[in-house]
């Protein structure tokens, strides 16, 4: 029986019934008085210099109340403090086909439309710069003018232990490259967003975003008006996966345009806007070697990976640690070498995606693994498990782990998917593959003030029993107001139905930084439990002294509160409201989350750093049409350690909603472009994604290893089980053809190539730039198996 | 262009519209009317997520003129509840999990309401053919899948009771 009412518990979200009758309000949902509707001008070059802008035409016609272009809003921004590279709207240069240039309010979209289309630029083209090969070849020109070398954004050298004398140790070596195609996140709801400048000076703005309080600094800065002036609401959102965690132009162009016309704006941007806003997963070229004795064990690791940025910093830095940081995570590793670098390109820019940054390096390496096990003749689940990280430990690079249930992970699919009698005797055509993945449950630091707290709550009760519980966390479809809900409701004894949520918005609430990086459950969930924990703790003094019983002998639960000694002697949970608000005068707590001090000391051991890890592991069942190449996946089994589910519905449908856009990762989706840099496919129809037919059945696995530091035990389950999907696929190809593929998405055609040796000349080797990192920093490790202190 | 003025039937009630003759149902519903249930996803048909019903059956608002839909009967997600009680598919999803961003759920709701009229017995591939011009990016469809398949079972249990 377990010791909670309302955790561990599937339940009904309290927006559930919203979303399910079309209730819930999305941005684009939001209709005001005199709304007006901007739309915007794109560049059509990828490079270009812009000589001249002429907007009086836009303005000449009937219906447009506002035209505005990049030197209006001049003020740059940027989600990381030292990368403040963009402008809401291109200001004298353009960096990639779709950018915008100029933006319209008029009386109707489509007169806004039309004015767009008035306006005249004149550009002066540039070379563009399409490739990583490209961005880093002798001599190429500068996208940004501020780089050290020519599109170099971030470069990374670090060397865990001595790499060299790992090989040198090991009886077996190899040496792989892969690539890893950039995809969309292709939320269902297209951004849009809202504002109202009014004629107090105060700036309101719905928007479909992750990251309200990234939003409101963002105005503050590009508008030049007082934050305190700002307030920033996250209506419903349909969807984010990382593609709406940073303020975007568009937002500050609606603002401007409010604060020009003296009206509410919209803008709702189409999908193919979103294509060419992006800021989707990086397409990464991968090379590594590893090493490893007779029996598997690994003697050491280098990488070297070349992400492709796109035409702006967005998260890059991020990105390109964490290509590096979180491999460690899953095995014992004695020395691992990182070489990582992230160019410029004029393209929409990449930025976090659902596992942001590691999904790349995690398909080569298990990838690598398996072809490692194949020339052992091991059993790739043999191979794992012999290596597996375990709880309390700390990797090379200083990464601390506390709870870890990969080991369950992985028994629990290898024994679900029947691994042990199946794998090598299906019939030609049919594959079983295996992956494993840790992530992040939130970053260990912040991008702006460090020295404040991640998660900000506040909790109000009022006398007549109700409570409402302030969190600036957003939204987006993953359950967060469903979390404060379950918790305040498990604490004070109520159900979560009856707790109001009042969440992200940047005027009411205390700070949350957002729904990125899976923080969440983790951080939100530990500040809303230090904040009940206080007025339970006034409702039990208040109680107790009714009953005359001491408050360490009294309990909460179903709107009582009880003597767990004499369960008849309690008090109706109003009543102890009432009594606690005349002793101790108006109810409310807040509670914050500050993550603990974690990583190593070299430069960027912070990122990778987090309060803890989940753990996941993936066998994918895979069957190749060998006569034409088609592949589809007939069933995924995924454990996931997520340290404890609280809501485990919820914990499954992240789960299955991982394996999901993995399968469309490995299988379908490009954000490819042509050589002039116009996108491949912008479109739902031409970029092709998974419907419910390509989905197979995906079974969920929880594991639960209870972290001590996480509310009631719990990690992220958000974005780790989507980390091992690509490579378990990718693996049971293999497994199915004979053939390995080192690089996705699995096009059939592709795969026909592959099949047919006559063909197979068509496809091009993956090539990495023969670019000189410098001597790497050498940290001092520590041991990978000590005990955390 | 001159607009037009339309007669609709939509969940049941009759109203007239002012529109211009290229405006699509979608535009009407969302703009005019404040059916803001039905979704734009992509202005293409390649979505779903502006699923409605017309004469009973399903249909891309985003691809429908609102000019021809003089005389037919149409329903919104707004019209699918009855008198504030949701239909059991709606109850089916919220209870499963199945709604996560929820944008597509309005188009998907509407959907298996037809396949479940049509069909009260549906396999999980029947479910899964009749959804698949509804594009979710959330769930992976597993519990929509079953959340229909709970509906359906609702569904045939009140025919016992009531018949």
């Amino acid at each position: 029986m377990s010791a909670f009412r309302i955790i561990g518990r599937s339940r009904r979200k309290i927006d559930a019934l919203a979303k399910t009758t079309g209730a819930a309000q999305y941005a684009d949902d939001i209709f005001l008085p005199r709304m007006a509707y901007a739309k915007l001008r794109r560049s059509i070059y990828p490079h270009a210099l812009i000589h001249s802008i002429d907007i009086e035409p836009a303005l000449r016609a009937p219906g447009v109340l506002a035209v505005i272009t990049g030197r209006d809003l001049p003020n740059p921004f940027g989600i990381l403090p030292k990368n403040q590279d963009e402008t809401a709207m291109a200001v004298d240069r353009v960096r990639y086909i779709g950018e915008p240039v100029a933006a319209v309010a008029a009386i109707d979209e489509a007169t806004a439309e039309r004015a767009c289309e008035l306006i005249e630029i004149a550009y002066e083209p540039l070379e563009p710069i399409l490739t990583i090969d490209a961005a880093l070849a002798p001599g190429a020109d500068s996208i940004h003018e501020w780089t050290r070398r020519p599109n170099t954004h971030k470069s990374i050298s670090l060397e865990f232990g001595d790499v060299e004398a790992a090989f040198a140790r090991a009886d077996y070596v190899r040496e792989d490259t892969f690539f890893y195609e950039g995809s969309n996140h292709a939320a269902l709801e297209q951004h849009a967003t809202v504002a109202h400048y009014d004629e107090a000076g105060q700036l309101t703005v719905w928007s479909s975003t992750q990251v309200p309080h990234y939003v409101h600094r963002g105005m503050s800065n590009v508008l030049g008006i007082p934050s305190s002036h700002v307030r920033v609401i996250v209506p419903a959102v349909g969807g984010g996966f990382g593609g709406k965690s940073e303020p975007l132009g568009f937002e500050f162009c609606v603002a401007e345009l409010s604060r020009r016309t003296g009206r509410p704006v919209k803008i709702a941007l189409t999908r193919e806007e979103v294509y060419y806003t992006h800021r989707g997963r990086h397409p990464a070229k991968m090379w590594l070697k590893t090493g490893v004795k007779q029996d598997g064990t690994l003697t050491g690791l280098a990488l070297r990976a070349f992400l492709d940025g796109g035409a702006f910093s967005s998260f890059g830095i991020a990105t390109a640690y964490y290509a590096g940081s979180l491999l460690p995570l899953t095995y014992k590793l004695p020395a691992y070498k990182y070489e990582g670098m992230r160019v410029f390109t004029n393209k929409p820019a990449c930025g976090p995606k659902r596992g942001h940054g590691a999904p790349q390096p995690r398909f080569a390496w298990e990838i690598q693994l398996d072809k490692i096990a194949a020339e052992l003749g091991l059993d790739p689940l043999d191979l794992r498990l012999r290596n597996l990280i375990e709880p309390k430990s700390t990797t090379m690079n200083s990464l601390r782990v506390t709870s870890c249930g990969l080991h369950e992970c992985l028994e629990q699919v290898a024994n679900a998917s029947g691994w042990r009698e199946r794998r090598g005797k299906l019939p030609p055509g049919k594959g079983l593959g295996l992956a494993v993945s840790s992530y992040l449950s939130g970053t260990g630091t912040t991008m702006w003030h460090p020295q404040l707290p991640h998660s900000g709550v506040y909790v109000q009760l009022d006398r007549g029993g109700g409570v409402t519980v302030f969190c600036g966390s957003a939204e987006i479809g993953q359950g967060s107001d469903h979390l404060l809900a379950t918790i305040v409701a498990e604490e004070l004894g109520l159900y979560p139905e009856d707790v109001r949520v009042v969440a992200g918005d940047t005027g009411l609430t205390p700070v949350d930084l957002g729904s990125y990086s899976s923080r969440v459950t983790f951080m939100t969930g530990n500040a809303v439990i230090q904040a009940v924990d206080q007025l339970r703790a006034k409702l039990f003094e208040a109680a107790g002294e009714v009953l005359e019983v001491p408050v360490e002998q009294l309990a909460i639960a179903d709107y009582k509160i009880y003597d767990t000694t004499d369960t008849a002697n309690s008090m109706a949970y109003v009543d102890a409201v009432i009594r606690a608000e005349a002793r101790f005068g108006t109810l409310g707590a807040t509670g914050s989350y500050f993550p603990p001090k974690l990583g190593g000391s070299y430069r960027g051991a912070v990122i990778g750093t987090a309060p803890a890890y989940s753990f996941s592991a993936c066998v994918a069942e895979v069957s190749c049409d060998l006569e034409t190449g088609a592949i589809s996946v007939d069933k995924m089994w995924v454990a996931h350690d997520c340290g404890r589910a609280l809501n485990p519905a919820l914990v499954e449908g992240q789960i299955q909603g991982c394996a999901y856009m993995g399968l469309g990762e490995a299988l379908m989706e490009a954000q490819a472009f042509d050589p002039h840099g116009l996108h491949l496919a912008p479109s739902l129809l031409e970029y092709r994604l998974p419907t419910s037919l390509e989905t197979p059945e995906i079974e969920a696995i929880l594991v639960e290893s209870i972290d001590a530091e996480g509310p009631y035990g719990a990690k992220e389950a958000g974005e780790g089980p989507e980390n091992p999907i690509v490579p378990a696929i990718s693996n049971a190809v293999h497994q199915a053809t004979g053939l390995w593929f080192d690089d996705i998405p699995l096009h059939p055609h592709r795969v026909y190539q592959a099949l047919h040796p006559r063909l197979s000349a068509l496809e091009k080797p993956i090539s990495l730039p023969d670019y000189p990192f410098p001597e790497p920093e050498r940290p001092d490790v520590r041991d990978y198996w000590s005990e955390p202190t | 262009m001159n607009n037009m003025l339309v007669t609709l039937t939509i969940n049941g009630q009759t109203m007239q519209t002012v529109c211009p003759p290229q405006e699509t149902l979608l535009e009407t519903l969302r703009e005019r009317l404040q059916l803001t249930g039905a979704k734009h996803g992509c202005e293409l048909g390649e979505c779903g997520a502006c699923t409605i019903l017309v004469d009973g059956e399903p249909v891309l608002s985003c691809l429908t003129l609102t000019a021809a839909m003089p005389g037919r009967e149409l329903v919104t997600i707004e019209g699918v509840a009855h008198n504030g009680r949701p239909h059991p598919l709606q109850l089916a999803i919220a209870e499963l999990g199945a709604a996560q961003c929820g944008y597509c759920i309005p188009g998907i709701v509407l959907t298996a309401r037809v396949l479940l009229e049509q069909n009260p017995t549906p396999t999980r591939a029947d479910i899964r053919e009749a959804i698949a011009g509804n594009i979710c990016r959330c769930t992976g469809y597993v519990q929509i899948v079953d959340a229909v398949e709970l509906a359906a079972k609702q569904l045939r249990e009140h025919e016992t009771v009531t018949s």
